[in-house]
């Protein structure tokens, strides 16, 4: 039987997962500081300082080659940043002219150069994860491929900053305004975090290429801020999230005999969905399931406001019919069934009726809706024919705390209609 | 803290001919302005006067295009650690991962300087100050969960860890409700009673006599400063708001008529 991975697929595993720690981490900085573009202008803008890296120095040197990244990485930040001061054009706009324009440069660059020398156009927009295996390094008499090595000396390297400058980092990203006040250079820490994300797209050049590095910078951070709300967090699980997008990723890829760089940008982009509808406090099923139990709850109040108007008011406009209506379709089945689970409706002859718990929450909610009628027409001056619908609505919102206030100020135990405003207990 | 012997201790700034430029365009000519220690000062204009950008370049964020500013006789630079900055409410993303605590913990890090770790002294700064606005039992809220006016005071709160001398803010009462207003007031007198000076870039001109002790008046140029009583008159109202404040006055004496 095959082994699961063969050696070399384990280190292209560990080449992709090293590259999704590595711009996990530093692409928080573009996702918290709303920079997210900049991501894309720095990784197209460098191809340029990697062409010309190349051309003046003659090798694939990986120090040559981040020098000149880093370099065109920080003119992309000061030159857009400049252009829009200076030039009004609009700082998104200003990006999309410099990062398109000089990597259309670098591409000319590699291509005039390719003839010479072996700096292929393909390999550099989209990695060459599939071969990673083939230039071996050694490092501490440990034998592992160059790219890995790259990688994972520059993840040192950025997590070491990110641990030495912390709170200025912090401070940075949410008030840069006050962080310059307070003499921490708002524009220093900026460009060299520029540097940083620079650094990280040379470094994952090759594994993911120029192109798909976008994806690993901003996919995990952004997965990340629906995740948490807190600052470490956030940069702990983009971290995670971008390691587990190497690993399923280059798994999925080789099972499927595929691009690995291209299946681990699309497993970024399927955690990105999953965060979307799933994450526990913003994600989409979680606000569906919120406003569906709210429109339960609505339902169940309703049911027992008409229930006690019914049976308790002999002047009520609200008859059995209605009640009727409120507790069938789906919703209402649901609703019956909660009210009946939580005793506070019972079956009498086929008829339901309010128990004294049930009582007790349907008064609540009477109280809310004839306060808020007082309240719309003592205060605001509202007909008496138009006081009803809104407080209808607004019955479910009133808490206990807020009815204590209106009652207080509307000093009145009947609402406008002349019927009794039932009191709390408490 | 204040250090024990401040030169000219009587100034907290000293604004000096000063003048600011964006693009050439200057914003603000030749201000002139001294503020004295220990007391609570509006800076009042139109839109467009340039009463941020008096602030900033006090604070030293914007190029001056010529004149100093001193702070309690030095230069900007040195005085950092003595001056807190509150921004407008809007100039930061409110939906930052980060709590109402961790925001205000900001406040320590001037005196924490570069590379030195938050403890326990400046976190019990922190909470202390938001106990002041009272805000402690929203310490753990993310700050995209709270309204305006704590939001508003987690920014104070914020100022008060910071622990200066002298506080620069900007539109400190804009967009807040009339409790967290007058509790925003109480801190800022409880400071001045500390004998920090407060300037406060202000828009409500009905409040400053009743807040302020000193104004600044300002319309791309100074118009006048000093004691409120003294300066917060008609005649230097109606000259830094030109002709509208005028416009505005008849057709309040307009609607006055017509309703008697």
């Amino acid at each position: 039987m095959n082994p699961f991975l063969t050696s070399s697929e384990w280190w292209m595993l560990a080449t992709a997962s090293m590259c999704g720690l590595l711009c996990g981490v530093a692409g928080c900085y573009l996702v918290l500081r709303r920079m997210s573009l900049l991501g894309d202008a720095i990784t197209h803008a460098i191809l340029p300082g990697l062409a010309g890296a190349f051309l003046l120095s003659g090798t694939r040197d990986t120090w040559a080659m981040l020098t000149g990244a880093m370099v065109v990485g920080l003119l992309t930040a000061a030159g857009t940043s400049w252009l829009a001061r200076v030039g009004k054009v609009p700082s998104d706009a200003a990006m999309g002219v410099v990062f398109t324009s000089l990597f259309a440069l670098g591409v000319l660059l590699i291509s005039q150069a390719a003839d010479k020398v072996d700096l292929d156009p393909g390999c550099v927009l989209y990695g060459l994860l599939e071969f990673v295996d083939i230039d071996r390094v050694r490092v501490l008499s440990f034998e592992m491929p160059r790219a890995f090595a790259t990688l994972a000396g520059a993840s040192g390297i950025t997590l070491l900053l990110l641990t030495v400058f912390w709170k200025e980092i912090k401070l940075v990203s949410f008030d840069a305004a006050l962080a310059t006040s307070m003499g921490f250079s708002a524009t220093l820490i900026h460009y060299v975090a520029v540097a940083v994300i620079a650094g990280a797209s040379v470094a994952s050049f090759e594994a993911v290429g120029s192109i798909l590095v976008v994806a690993m910078l901003i996919g995990p951070p952004a997965s990340a801020s629906l995740l948490t709300q807190r600052f470490g967090r956030l940069i702990a699980i983009s971290a995670s999230l971008g390691v587990l997008s190497g690993a399923i990723g280059t798994i999925a890829a080789v099972r499927l005999n595929t691009s690995i760089a291209g299946t681990v940008s699309v497993v970024v982009g399927l955690l990105f969905a999953l965060a979307l509808f799933a994450s526990p406090s913003q994600g989409l099923i979680a606000t569906w399931l919120r406003r569906f139990s709210l429109t339960l709850r609505v339902r169940r109040e309703d049911v027992l406001g008409t229930l006690y108007r019914v049976h308790a008011e002999s002047n009520s406009r609200a008859t059995a019919r209605d009640v009727q209506q409120l507790l069938t379709g789906p919703l209402g089945t649901i609703a019956r069934y909660q009210l009946i689970w939580a005793k506070f409706i019972a079956s009498q002859q086929g008829q339901a009726v309010l128990t004294s718990t049930g009582q007790a929450e349907a008064l609540r909610v009477l109280r809310a809706h004839r306060l808020w009628e007082s309240y719309l027409w003592r205060d605001l001056s509202l007909p008496v024919s138009h006081v009803h619908d809104p407080s209808e609505r607004m019955e479910h919102f009133i808490t206990d705390d807020m009815a204590r206030d209106l009652e207080a100020h509307v000093q009145n135990e009947r609402d406008p209609q002349g019927r009794p405003i039932p009191q709390s207990d408490a | 803290m204040i250090p024990a012997a401040l030169p000219n201790a009587a100034i907290a700034i000293d604004v000096h001919d000063l003048t600011v430029a964006y693009h050439r365009k200057p914003v603000l000519w030749d201000v002139d302005v001294q503020v004295p220690v220990g007391k609570l000062i509006a800076i009042v204009g139109p839109n467009g006067a340039g009463k941020s950008t008096l602030l900033k370049a006090m604070l030293g964020l914007v190029p001056l295009a010529s004149g100093r500013v001193e702070i309690f006789g030095r230069s900007i630079r040195e005085a950092r650690a003595l001056v807190g900055y509150v921004p407008q409410r809007e100039s930061v993303d409110w939906d930052f991962p980060i709590d109402a605590m961790g925001v205000v913990t900001m406040g320590t890090y001037a005196q924490l300087g570069w590379l030195r770790r938050v403890g326990q002294p400046q976190r019990e700064r922190a909470l202390a100050a938001l106990k002041q606005v009272g805000m402690s039992d929203f310490a753990q809220r993310q700050i995209g969960q709270l309204s305006g006016g704590q939001q508003q005071r987690v920014f104070l709160a914020r100022a008060l860890a910071q622990d200066a001398a002298l506080y620069l803010m900007d539109e400190p009462f804009a967009g807040v409700d009339a409790a967290t207003e007058r509790a925003i007031l109480d801190v800022l007198r409880t400071m001045r009673d500390a004998g920090k000076t407060v300037i406060a870039v202000h828009h409500d001109l009905q409040t400053v006599p009743q807040y302020f002790d000193h104004v600044i008046m300002l319309n791309m140029r100074l118009v006048a400063a000093g004691p409120t009583n003294d300066v917060f008159t008609q005649e230097n109202l109606q000259k830094t708001y030109g002709g509208r404040l005028n416009l505005l006055e008849q057709a309040a004496e307009a609607v006055r008529r017509a309703g008697t």
